[in-house]
Parts: C-alpha cells; structure tokens; sequence
C-alpha cells in the first residue's frame, strides 16, 4: 500500500476544514495516511485525525519559532522515512507557501490547486485548471513523490471512527526566514477561499458605506464571508484579502452571491466552480447572468435588505 | 544591491483558449501577451529596492524570444538589463524546470534578491518563487504586500486566511510580490528612449526535463442553464424558494 503524507494546518485549536478535504482525499486513494502537524498546540489537534483517516501523526512541536524553510524541511524528511509516494497539503497560504518547498527538497515537480486525482495505477494523474479555470488539464507526473495542493472545497471529508498512533517529531533548525508576529484579521472574519457562502459586491454597489448591505446579508446566513469585484478593490472601497477574479481569490463556495458585479471574464475565472451561484444586477444583459444558476433583476438597494430579512426569518425557525 | 525580477509572458485575461486538434495543447493562434500581471509589482518593486538601496536591476525570463517586448518595457520603467533564456519548450515547461533553470541563472547573476510574482496567471502554479529560494537555499516569502529591505536582510508582511504575518529574513531572498505591495509606474516616453540603449541578451540554457505531461485539456463543464427567477424585491421568495428546495444551500 502506498503513503501519503498530508501537512495539517490548523487555527485556534481545530484543523483547517481544507486540511481534512486533503486527509480525505488520501484516505480516499486508498493510502496508508501519515498527517503532519506543527506548533506547541498540536497535540490536541493531533488527536482528532485519526477520525478523518490519518494511520500516524506526526507531531512537530517546535521551539515556539515559525519558519516555512524549516517547516518544509521538516515535512520533507517525514516524506522520506516514511516512504511516501504522495505529499498533499490545502491550497491555502501556508499550504502553497510550503509545498513549493517540499517539492523542491524532493526534487520533485509540484502540481498545484488540483481539482482530481487519480492514483490507481499507472502514472498518477492530477486535474487542475489552467488559464483561471479556462482549461481543465488531466497531467500525468512522473515525479518521484507527487506533491499536490488541493483546492478547498473541492474534496470530501472523510469522517469515521478511526484512530491514530501519535508520534513526536524534532523540529530542524538554521532557519532562513522567522515569523515575528501575525496581527490576527478584527472579529475572527471568514476568509474568503474557505467559506462555504460569499457574498460579493461590486461597482453596482455605488460607495463603500453600502457594503455594510453586503455585510449585513453575508451576517444572515452565519457562515458567509464577504467578496468584492477589483473594481471596489482599485477604488480602495474593500481590502484587496477580499477580491475574487484571477488576480484575486479562486473561491469553490456551496453558494455565491453576486451583487452589482457585471461577470467580467477576470471575475468570473474566480467563481465559476462555486456548486450555486446568484446573481443580482439591474441589467438583465450582464454577462454574470450567464454563469448564474439563479438570477435577480433588480435594484440591488431594494433587493439584498428583502433577502437579507428573508433568510434571518429563515434561520430563526430553526 | 544585485537585483533581479523574474517576469513571465502570459496571455492576456481576456483570452479565450482554444484547444488544439490534438486534445492535450493550447492552440494559441490570435492569442495577445502581456507580462504576468504580479510580474508588474515584481519589476517594480525591484526599481524601488535599486532607488533606495543602490545597485542595479536585471530583469530575467525564461521564454520566447518575443518576450522582449515586456522586457523592454521594464527597462523604460527604469530596470538596467534584461536576458531571455530561449526556451524552444516553453509552453510546456513544469515548475520545477522553470525553478531549476532560473535558479542556476539567478546564482550566475549574482542576485542578492529576487523579486517574482504571487502567480504566473497562465499556468497558476504559485509555485517558481519558493522552489527557487529552495533549490538555492535562500530565504524566500510569499505573497508579500509589504517590504522594508535593509543591507543583508529585510522585513515582509504577507496575507494569510488568519491575517497578516511580519516576518524576517536574511539575504539572499525570494520575494514574491501580491497585490498591493505596490502601484507600478507607467513608462515614459525619456524611459521609452533610453530603454533603446540598453542591453537586452538573449542565452541559451541546459536544459531540464520536465515531470508532467499533459494527457488531456477540456472545457470546464459547462454550468447547467440557469434562470431569472424575478424582477425586484418581489422575486426574493421565489429565489428563497430555489435555494432550499432546488439547490438546498439553506
Ligand atoms: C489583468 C486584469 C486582471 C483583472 N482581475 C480581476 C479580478 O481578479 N477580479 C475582478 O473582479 N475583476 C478583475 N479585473 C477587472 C474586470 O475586467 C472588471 O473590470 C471588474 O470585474 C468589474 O467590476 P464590477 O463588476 O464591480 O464593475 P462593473 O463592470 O462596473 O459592473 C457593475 C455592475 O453593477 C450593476 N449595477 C449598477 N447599479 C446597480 C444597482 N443599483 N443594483 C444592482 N446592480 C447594479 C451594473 O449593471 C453592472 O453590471 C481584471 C482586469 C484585468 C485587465
Ligand atoms: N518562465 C519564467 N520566466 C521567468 N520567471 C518566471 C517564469 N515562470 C515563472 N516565473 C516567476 O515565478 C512567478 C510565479 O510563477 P508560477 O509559479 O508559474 O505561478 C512568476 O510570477 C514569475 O515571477
């Protein structure tokens, strides 16, 4: 049986979501799945993912200092004495910070934000778009470990009663580059790439102080977090951490709202895998209508207040 | 300071591909370029370090020799030299033999740093940047939106999904630049001018074997027909209705 090792990010004390879709995927490619996790708070983490497929765990508990060369190197010698023909990890930051790195200690290409993956058999294959979503390619590695990054949301979670061994691991030292501090994001926001609703606005919006509109729908529904097209961006109405397009944020939510965003080609290369997208435009012709599975036409002042009521009266009856 | 910027030509945003009788090529005739769009901040962020710091600017690619066209812009933006590394292969290039053959140029420049992009936005790897410092053994940060470079080291912060994080490093260093680092400046016509004296060389390389191969290239599934479900406030019911009971989102 083959090895996977899956690098495990985890945040106030619960693995990321994206990282278990990767433990999924592993589990799922039928592999002996070997996690990996860092930081002094690890072991607490460590111990929920055997449930999500993990056989061991690696636990790299550290010094208290963070450093993606160190932690790359790390995962790279776990690669190795374990044998592994595979090394995931979420295509989140930290996820396409280090598995670059990892690559590179194992002389091996990196195939990133992956879509699919086939390994039984044969070459192994990996899915992934190319050209923002343009093209889907089906690319066959002969890589000596096939290192991956998986995009969120796109893999199930494997979810069941396993457990898994523990084991501790030394941290490397002579490190390149040193985290000195993270000033957190304000109220614990959702980030875009991982939420399972976006709520994004754009130029139809008209000024910044109408985003709290936005805001306000994306509060109704609990787990949304808030998007916004480059033209709000460029006009420094919204952080650019918010933007989706291809030069912004790939997002693959359950549920995409968009409000006063006209589907420019650019947008659209950020959105379009979303399983349900809404759109709400007063121009019946925006282009962001054709990629919408349901669209409103309307003045978007009149209409996300309604939508806002109608799903905070929803979510009250439950 | 030694510095270099790492740019990509890719085609534009706009482009629509089409695939190749073939099934596993892009066919990209009446396709247009333009440097990568991080590739921008990359260049520009490294005529700031030569304005501050002193030194000189080396602009590199690895690509068709038509992408002296983008190379000339950044040197009227300011850049001193430029050198294509002609790449017969470079519409199939994995990252890893992108990173490995620029690594070994970058090490015969001398690089101090190295500024690249967040992302090519062709093949969206996000990947070159820290496969690079690596195969070097340099610092490296990624997707940085703010830098104070100092002799021998600096100080980045860089956007995560938790916030953004400062962090310190030794030179040399990889530095891959997002967005809002900062706002690239526009070529003047005296740039324009003074870009014609400067040196644009074009060199061959050793090559390195890619590890993928393209088995097949599709159309993204077409999404299924959507639908206007009303006009105003008054369709919000209706859209209510679609969302539980059709696509069971809430
Ligand atoms: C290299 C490059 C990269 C790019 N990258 C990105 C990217 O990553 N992401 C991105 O989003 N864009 C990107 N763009 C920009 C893109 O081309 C568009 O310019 C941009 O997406 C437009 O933003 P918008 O839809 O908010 O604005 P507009 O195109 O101005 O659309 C506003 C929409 O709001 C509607 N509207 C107006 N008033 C109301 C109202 N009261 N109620 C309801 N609807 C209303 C209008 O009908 C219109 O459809 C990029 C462009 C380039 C060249
Ligand atoms: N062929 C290339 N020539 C020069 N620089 C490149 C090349 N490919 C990638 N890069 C650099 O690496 C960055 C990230 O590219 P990628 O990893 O392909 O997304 C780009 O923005 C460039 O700065």
């Amino acid at each position: 049986m083959t090895t996977i090792v899956v690098f495990v990010e985890h945040s106030k004390g619960q693995a990321r979501r994206a990282s278990l879709e990767a433990l999924g995927a592993a589990k799922a490619a039928g592999a002996r799945v070997v996690a990996a996790v860092e930081g002094s708070d690890a072991q607490a983490v460590a111990s929920t993912l055997g449930r999500f497929g993990a056989e061991r765990v690696a636990v790299f508990a550290g010094d208290g200092r963070v450093s993606a060369d160190r932690s790359a190197r790390d995962l790279a010698a776990l690669v190795r004495e374990e044998g592994a023909t595979a090394c995931f990890a979420a295509a989140t930051s930290s996820g396409k910070s280090l598995m670059p790195r990892i690559a590179a200690t194992l002389d091996s290409t990196l195939h990133s934000d992956c879509t699919g993956l086939d390994l039984t058999g044969g070459a192994p294959k990996v899915v992934r778009p190319w050209l923002a979503g343009k093209l889907i390619a089906t690319l066959e590695s002969s890589a000596p470990v096939l290192c991956a990054t998986l995009r969120p949301n796109t893999f199930a979670v494997q979810e069941g009663s396993g457990s898994a061994e523990i084991v501790a691991k030394p941290s490397s030292s002579d490190l390149k580059a040193l985290l000195v501090s993270i000033e957190a994001k304000t109220g614990g926001k959702l980030d875009v790439k991982e939420a399972p609703i976006v709520v994004s606005g754009g130029r139809g919006m008209k000024a910044p102080e109408h985003f709290a509109l936005i805001e306000e729908l994306a509060a109704a529904f609990g787990n949304a977090a808030v998007g916004a097209s480059r033209a709000v961006v460029d006009a420094g109405w919204r952080p650019h951490a918010e933007q989706v397009g291809q030069t912004g944020k790939t997002v693959s939510p359950q549920l995409y709202i968009a409000v006063g965003i006209s589907g420019a080609i650019q947008h659209l290369a950020g959105m379009r895998t979303a399983k349900t997208i809404v759109a709400i435009n007063k121009d019946a012709d925006a282009p962001i209508f054709k990629v919408a599975d349901y669209g409103l036409v309307g003045d978007a002042f009149e209409i996300v207040p309604a939508l806002t009521a109608a799903v905070k009266a929803i979510r009250a009856q439950r | 300071m030694n510095i270099v910027a790492c740019v990509k030509r890719v085609p534009v945003t706009e482009a629509q591909p089409k695939i190749a009788a073939d099934g596993k090529s892009v066919d990209a005739t009446g396709f247009e370029y333009m440097l990568s769009f991080y590739d921008d901040l990359a260049v520009e962020e490294a005529i700031r370090a030569k304005e501050k710091l002193g030194g000189e600017v080396t602009v590199l690619t690895l690509g068709a020799s038509e992408a002296s066209k983008e190379l000339r812009d950044a040197l009227a933006k300011g850049a001193d030299k430029a050198t294509v590394l002609k790449d017969p292969n470079w519409a199939a290039r994995d990252a890893r033999s992108t990173a490995k053959v620029l690594a070994k140029k970058l090490q015969e420049l001398g690089a101090e740093v190295v500024f690249m992009g967040r992302v090519a936005t062709d093949r969206d790897n996000a990947a070159v940047g820290p496969y690079v410092a690596t195969v070097l053994g340099w610092a490296c940060v990624t997707d940085v939106v703010k830098l104070e470079l100092a002799a021998g080291k600096g100080k980045a912060w860089r956007e995560t999904e938790d916030g953004v994080e400062t962090i310190e490093f030794a030179l040399p260093a990889v530095i891959t630049c997002d967005k809002g680092l900062n706002e690239p400046r526009y070529s003047g016509l005296k740039g324009i001018m003074a870009a014609k004296k400067k040196p644009i060389d074009e060199v061959a390389f050793d090559d390195v074997a890619n590890q993928q191969s393209v088995a097949k290239l599709e159309f993204p599934p077409r999404r299924k027909d959507g639908r206007i479900v009303g006009q105003g406030a008054a369709g919000v019911p209706a859209l209510i209705d679609a969302l539980r009971n059709e696509a069971k989102v809430l």
